[in-house]
């Protein structure tokens, strides 16, 4: 994963007065599973367009394999697109939508033949050649998508929300299926969503997108343990976003108690904002806890029980599997490790408790939301 | 960042660019043949046979106040009547089932594709004094009735060519109509008179408004119909413009009465479909 | 409530067909009569064939529908896409305007107009009689290319966007694209209007009225033999008109019907293998 193949370098785009992508640095290296993830909104299906060649910045460089890409049309490059309701032909049928690529590049015949074959035994679609597109349900058009764009060899292939329009079943067989051909063509993905939940599971590499800009770059782990700023540590998970301050290294203070923590490097006294995971909380009884609180709502997901505690005026989420009835006194235990510090950034403050649940409202005005 | 505040992306603006290409035989070809033309007329209609400026002609146009009115009057008789005629087939078609309905379309449909000439041939040689009808009335004993040449046979005339024109419009905007709204209507307590009155009536005003100006311009301004079933008395205002291009060559006149005419319907489109509006809005 | 309706359709039906039937009833009556049948006779039929004017105004009819349609079908088509890419709205809205306008204008005030045209034109060129073959050509191309635009036009933004980068992504060149992608996808509107274009310019008799003198078509023709008096020809004429446009009619629509089930048979089918798949 050393080697970069494609390389952003100040790219910035707007379109009439909004400006979609702010001067945006990011390198993707070869074979790697990439993921944008971000709101509807936050230029991460901006980015991908210009990658495949359908939008051109208004500043800034892309090289690919270390030259220019932006003088490269869209037809030349070797970088293939699943687009976001397939955009399959449907005046043609399976097999000739996916020996379209190799047609237009005048490929003989048989060499045709053979790659539709291996391409579409790979999506599961044998048999499937003489099939209108019209008649294949979205799991099969996608699968079809991906056969096209593949078959005609891409050293990078771009997914934009490609699984936006399945129900949630399909998208969980898709996405594990999506990861083994990755594998298994040794190319690099570039993908796009605004699932966490998807991003997480499937890629090597993160990029969290908001308002044009990247927050934050890396794997899974890295961006859902040490997010870098209130947006982060929100919009991956499930996450408590308090006020605190760092009194000395490994000393922080918040919701009026002095907690033991493991980041360092701030200066003395600085004003901060600690996230704590909904899952990284102990329940324990009032006079063991670090803080005490009164449970005021409780949900049971399945796996475990979701408790709303109010602690001196902040809705804390926990996520147990002890039950606690509401009204109950409880104490919460937080150990070092499941505290993260973070600087104060333009998030600060964005994110409140769980007084409010959002989470609703947020999907549905993703769903509202086109994508740009 | 000073050449970013140009760009509405570079992209888009080459397309738009070939957009225009792509779009220019036929804007050189509307100007030349639908913009120029209209200037002709108007230059005609202010100028003498010298082409001299003149005002002669529009004064002239009073002489044909009552043509103008009589056609007027004519096109809204033939338009209300269709209407009537229309409405109910309209409803009928769009209630029935898919293939009920697509044979009932077909049906409609086929005899607006003989030409309107043929067509009004065949009521001239119907509404004739010892035309078919008359023939049998007199059979059943009743006296032979004057049709032809008269206003009424003008009428039929225009009903019978243009009604399919307000079919069409009223029950494509119908069967459009989802059921659902029926059913909820009546699931608040609409009666069948209610459902029609609240529901599916505003609904489908706007393939009616439609429906009017399809029948409207044509039964105004049309030549032919009148002159063979209305005769020499019944002459409408399409007829005059005839007979001063074909007959006494008098285009400055002829573009008089066309200006006016095309002022006229214009008029008339622009209130219908302000009224249309209003309607639509009032409903939302 | 349903013999209401029954008996209603019945009624308009009725009056549809009644004139038509009888019209072509009498194509067949041996005497000049359109009201009293004498006997049975093909005479008219035969007058008609031997009839070179009305054979002449036939084919003049179909070169000129099948001209215009074809013209403005490739104009009109131009047109549509182009427009569908303007990115301004005050351009599209000043296009669409002057689209819109012969369609809301009478077609007698479109015919005048563009007789005054033609012949300023023939002032200026100094050519006699220019009124013929290529003005009425002109003229019904002008009036077919608004419907030809606007049965194009929904279907171009109907059309996923996404299918021309689709292909450009697979490495077609622009052009190449609109070619094997677009294309195909607004067919049917293609379709839809050149059908369209061609059947008005078969049936138009106004706007041709004044734009020609010399080149006669067949609504022209019948134009000028009802004028004088009632010839039976033309209900000879009428009747294998219908039988035409008859014929046309129960031949698209039983084609269209063979498709519509074998799509629909295919679903069933796809249908199948899912579950058996699964």
């Amino acid at each position: 994963m050393s080697n970069v193949l494609l390389q952003l370098k100040n790219v910035s785009v707007r379109f009439d007065d909004d400006q979609i992508l702010k001067s945006i640095n990011l390198d993707i290296c070869d074979k790697e599973f990439v993921t944008l993830l971000g709101p509807s909104g936050c230029g991460k299906t901006t980015t991908l367009r210009i990658i495949g060649g359908f939008v051109e910045p208004d500043s800034g460089e892309v090289l690919f394999d270390g030259k220019n890409l932006l003088d490269v049309p869209s037809h030349k490059r070797a970088v293939n697109t699943i687009f976001q309701k397939y955009a399959l032909f449907p005046h043609l049928n399976v097999y000739e939508n996916v020996a379209f690529g190799l047609r237009v590049k005048k490929t003989p015949e048989d060499v045709v033949k053979k790659t539709v074959k291996e391409m579409l035994s790979m999506v599961n679609l044998k048999g499937f050649e003489r099939r209108n597109i019209s008649t294949l349900s979205g799991g099969q058009q996608q699968r079809v998508a991906i056969a096209r764009a593949l078959a005609v060899n891409p050293r990078v292939l771009l997914l934009d929300e490609p699984l936006g329009a399945l129900d949630l079943k399909l998208r969980k067989d898709m996405q594990v299926e999506l990861k083994n051909i990755q594998k298994r063509m040794g190319i690099t993905f570039i993908y796009v969503t605004h699932d966490q939940e998807e991003a997480l599971s499937m890629s090597d590499t993160v990029v969290v997108m908001n308002q044009g800009v990247i927050q934050q770059v890396g794997s899974p782990e890295d961006i859902y343990n040490e997010p870098v700023n209130a947006f982060v540590a929100d919009f991956i998970g499930e996450s408590n976003i308090l006020d605190g301050v760092m009194l000395e290294d490994y000393k922080a203070s918040f919701s009026g108690h002095v907690f033991d923590c493991l980041d360092k490097g701030f200066d003395k006294n600085e004003a901060v904002d600690i996230v704590v995971r909904p899952e990284d909380v102990d329940v324990v009884e009032p006079e063991k806890g670090m803080l005490c609180g009164t449970v005021s709502s409780v949900t049971f997901k399945g796996v475990h029980f979701e408790i709303i505690v109010d602690i001196n005026g902040f809705k804390w989420m926990i996520q147990t599997t002890d039950y606690s009835p509401v009204g109950a006194n409880i104490g919460l235990y937080i150990e070092p490790d499941a505290i993260h510090v973070m600087k104060k950034s333009e998030y600060s403050g964005a994110y409140g408790d769980y007084s409010s649940f959002s989470d609703e409202i947020d999907k549905l005005s993703e769903l509202n939301d086109g994508e740009s | 960042m000073k050449n970013n505040n140009s760009a509405k992306t570079q992209s888009e603006k080459k397309r738009s660019l070939s957009g225009i290409l792509l779009s220019s035989p036929y804007l050189v070809w509307s100007v030349i043949f639908i913009v120029a033309p209209l200037f002709f007329v108007v230059y005609y209609a202010f100028t003498d046979r010298n082409g001299n400026f003149t005002f002669d002609n529009i004064s002239k146009l009073g002489d044909y106040t009552g043509i103008f009115i009589h056609s007027i009057w004519i096109g809204l008789i033939s338009t209300v009547i269709c209407l009537v005629i229309a409405y109910p087939m309209a409803y009928i078609m769009a209630r029935s089932g898919a293939r009920r309905q697509k044979t009932l379309m077909m049906l409609v449909m086929l005899p607006m594709w003989m030409n309107l000439l043929i067509r009004t041939y065949s009521w001239m040689t119907l509404l004739q004094d010892t035309g078919i009808i008359n023939n049998l009335i007199s059979a059943i004993g009743l006296p032979r009735i004057h049709m032809i040449d008269t206003s009424f046979a003008v009428v039929v005339g225009m009903v019978y060519n243009f009604f399919p024109y307000m079919i069409l419009p009223i029950y494509s905007v119908m069967s459009k109509i989802d059921n659902n709204l029926v059913e909820a209507a009546q699931d608040l307590g609409c009666n069948k008179l209610n459902v029609f009155r609240k529901v599916l009536f505003p609904l489908s005003l706007p393939g009616v408004v439609s429906g009017i100006t399809m029948v409207f311009v044509p039964s105004v301004s049309t030549f032919y119909i009148a002159g063979k079933l209305g005769g020499p008395s019944n002459l409408l205002i399409g007829d005059v413009v005839e007979t001063q291009f074909k007959a006494s060559n008098n285009y400055n006149l002829g573009s008089a009465i066309s200006l006016v005419l095309m002022v006229l319907i214009l008029i008339c489109m622009a209130v219908m479909n302000k009224f249309a509006d209003d309607d639509t809005n009032m409903i939302v | 409530m349903k013999t209401t309706s029954r008996v209603y359709t019945a009624l308009i039906m009725i009056f549809l067909y009644a004139p038509i039937a009888v019209l072509i009833f009498f194509s067949f009556n041996s005497s000049k009569s359109n009201a009293v049948f004498e006997s049975f006779s093909l005479r008219w039929y035969k007058e008609l064939f031997n009839d070179t004017q009305i054979l002449q105004a036939l084919k003049n009819t179909l070169i000129i529908a099948g001209l215009s349609a074809l013209i403005s079908t490739v104009l009109g088509t131009a047109a549509a896409v182009g427009i569908d890419m303007y990115r301004k709205k005050w351009q599209k809205s000043v296009v669409l305007t002057v689209t819109n306008f012969p369609m809301m204008n009478p077609d007698i005030v479109t015919g005048v107009s563009m007789m005054l045209l033609f012949v300023f034109a023939s002032k200026l060129l100094n050519i006699n009689g220019i009124l013929g073959f290529w003005t009425i050509l002109i003229a019904h191309i002008t009036f077919n290319l608004p419907y030809v635009i606007l049965s194009v036009l929904p279907k171009l933004r109907q059309t996923d966007p996404h299918l021309a980068e689709a292909a450009m992504d697979l490495g077609c060149t622009p052009v190449k694209a609109f070619f094997k992608v677009v294309l195909p996808a607004i067919r049917p509107g293609i379709v839809t209007g050149m059908i369209m274009a061609f059947t008005l310019s078969l049936d138009d008799f106004i706007i041709s009225n004044f734009t020609t003198e010399t080149f006669q078509t067949l609504p022209l023709q019948i134009y000028s033999m009802t004028k004088k008096h009632v010839t039976p020809s033309i209900n000879a004429l009428s009747t294998l008109i219908f039988a035409t446009i008859l014929l046309l009619l129960i031949l698209s629509n039983v084609t269209q019907s063979r498709a519509e089930s074998k799509l629909n048979k295919e679903i069933r089918e796809g249908k199948k293998q899912k579950r058996g798949n699964n």
